[in-house]
């Protein structure tokens, strides 16, 4: 279940400075181990304690998982996740 | 008897696109009657179906409308200039019966030729009031789009001074500006683009003592703020004064934008808690492309501007996603969350709290320190 994921540009060192890998998974979750094995330290920017932190959301397509399955959110083939942390904004 | 009559931008392509016509007549009825024979189309704008000069159309002899004078029986002579001036769109009541003067439909005059703007729309954007919370990236673009299209009182909330830094991005501020508080430059600033704006600036940093002094006297508020602390303490504010919040943010090549309406989601439905101090960065540690300032701004004053007008399809319940590096606008959707703490079905929160308790950092400005080592710089404030 190959499904791409792009990040925001402060995620992308964690991702060796790609916006966007492709990665495997039946679920959220396990789209989140997957690249956590191949970009080890990814996991802990959006998510501790098995749970999403709640300055990140996740979209699958266009909608929030938090309003599907949470990290159980199941996943086809094609599908587009966007990881995007609050951004406060500013430029000081 | 030859004279010269000024026609308005927006009746100018029913007069063959000419600025100035020249028609023959003894009084101002007899000019009229000859440029409609000459122009059909034009007729239809200055008479009704009773071939009365309808109440949102002045004319004016010499800069002195008609009304004034003998109506349309006001005798003109070689030379005379009249102009024709559409000032109430549809002749309905309006809110404060207070025409367009004929510099204002100048102006104005590519808003108003547009049918979902119109002279009624024009009256409507110079009667808002817009609050801008930050003077800085954001707020610099969508202040100086909202002024240049005549939105009347435009508050700016901001406590900082102009550096150096910020001239890479804050349109608001030039290089002479260097040092005096921003507020005072974007007034200046704006003023030179439309001395007809009524600016109210604020200087202090906004709190939870003074929010609820300062939004209640908007119709909305744009949201430019570079911290998060503002940015709940905003939200909330909004959210308890009934307003509608345009929300922008952005970070190196990215930009989000929504616009929240009470009881349709709030940032804490997009955003229930922000991160802990350190985890994301800001803008002066991380950086942020100038030019794309401009672009988030400019959709914060578009979705203003829709909001005023009633016009289109607004952001709401939709997070606009812009990333400058790869060219894409995506687009996702933000839901109220029935748990939310603020708007959900069984909120928690009925009054503004400790902002800085809850975001783990102080305002910025505000008595208390900086926000961290990076908040310290001058620079630090309100606007990103």
């Amino acid at each position: 279940m190959a499904v791409e994921v792009k990040v925001t540009a402060n995620l992308q060192k964690l991702l060796g400075g790609q916006r966007s890998v492709q990665a495997e998974g039946a679920t959220v979750r396990e789209l989140l181990d997957d690249i956590e094995r191949r970009h080890p330290g990814f996991k802990e920017m959006v998510m501790s304690d098995g749970q999403l932190h709640r300055f990140v959301n996740i979209y699958l397509n266009d909608e929030d998982i938090r309003f599907l399955g949470q990290l159980d959110t199941p996943l086809k083939e094609g599908d587009i996740i966007s990881v995007l942390p609050a951004l406060a904004g500013g430029a000081q | 008897m030859a004279v010269t009559v000024y026609i308005p931008t927006p009746f100018r392509r029913l007069a063959g696109n000419q600025t100035y016509l020249t028609a023959e007549g003894e009084t101002v009825g007899e000019v009229l009657d000859r440029l409609g024979e000459a122009y059909p189309a034009l007729r239809h704008m200055i008479y009704n179906e009773r071939d009365e000069i309808p109440g949102h159309v002045n004319i004016y002899v010499n800069n002195q409308e008609i009304h004034s004078l003998q109506g349309k029986e006001t005798p003109v002579k070689d030379g005379d200039e009249m102009a024709v001036i559409p000032a109430i769109a549809g002749g309905g009541p309006e809110p404060s019966g207070r025409a367009l003067t004929p510099e204002q439909v100048n102006r104005y005059s590519r808003h108003i030729i547009m049918p979902q703007v119109g002279p009624a729309g024009q009256r409507k954007l110079m009667e808002a009031k817009v609050l801008i919370v930050g003077a800085g990236g954001l707020g610099g673009p969508a202040a100086l789009y909202l002024a240049l299209a005549g939105v009347g009182t435009i508050g700016i909330a901001d406590f900082d001074t102009v550096d150096l830094s910020n001239l890479q991005r804050q349109v608001l501020h030039q290089n002479d500006d260097v040092g005096r508080l921003k507020t005072e430059s974007a007034r200046d600033t704006i003023h030179a683009y439309n001395p007809d704006v009524n600016v109210v600036i604020h200087n202090s940093p906004l709190t939870s003592d003074n929010a609820m002094e300062i939004i209640p006297n908007y119709d909305m508020v744009v949201n430019g703020a570079d911290n998060f602390t503002t940015r709940y303490l905003v939200n909330d504010a909004c959210y308890f004064a009934g307003k509608t919040l345009v929300d922008g943010s952005i970070l190196l090549f990215d930009g989000q934008a929504t616009v929240f309406v009470p009881g349709t989601g709030c940032y804490r439905c997009l955003f229930p808690a922000p991160p802990p101090p350190g985890m994301v960065p800001n803008c002066a540690e991380a950086g942020v492309l100038g030019a794309l300032t401009g672009v988030m701004g400019s959709i914060q004053a578009i979705e203003v501007i829709k909001q005023v007008l009633g016009i289109g399809d607004s952001l709401v319940s939709r997070l606009l996603l812009f990333d400058a590096l790869s060219m894409e606008f995506r687009v996702v959707k933000l839901r109220r969350d029935p748990k939310c703490p603020l708007c959900g079905d069984d909120a928690t929160i009925h009054g503004l709290i400790d902002y800085e308790g809850f975001c783990g950092a102080p305002f910025p400005g505000h008595a208390g320190g900086a926000i961290d080592g990076a908040g310290a710089q001058p620079g630090g404030g309100n606007g990103s």
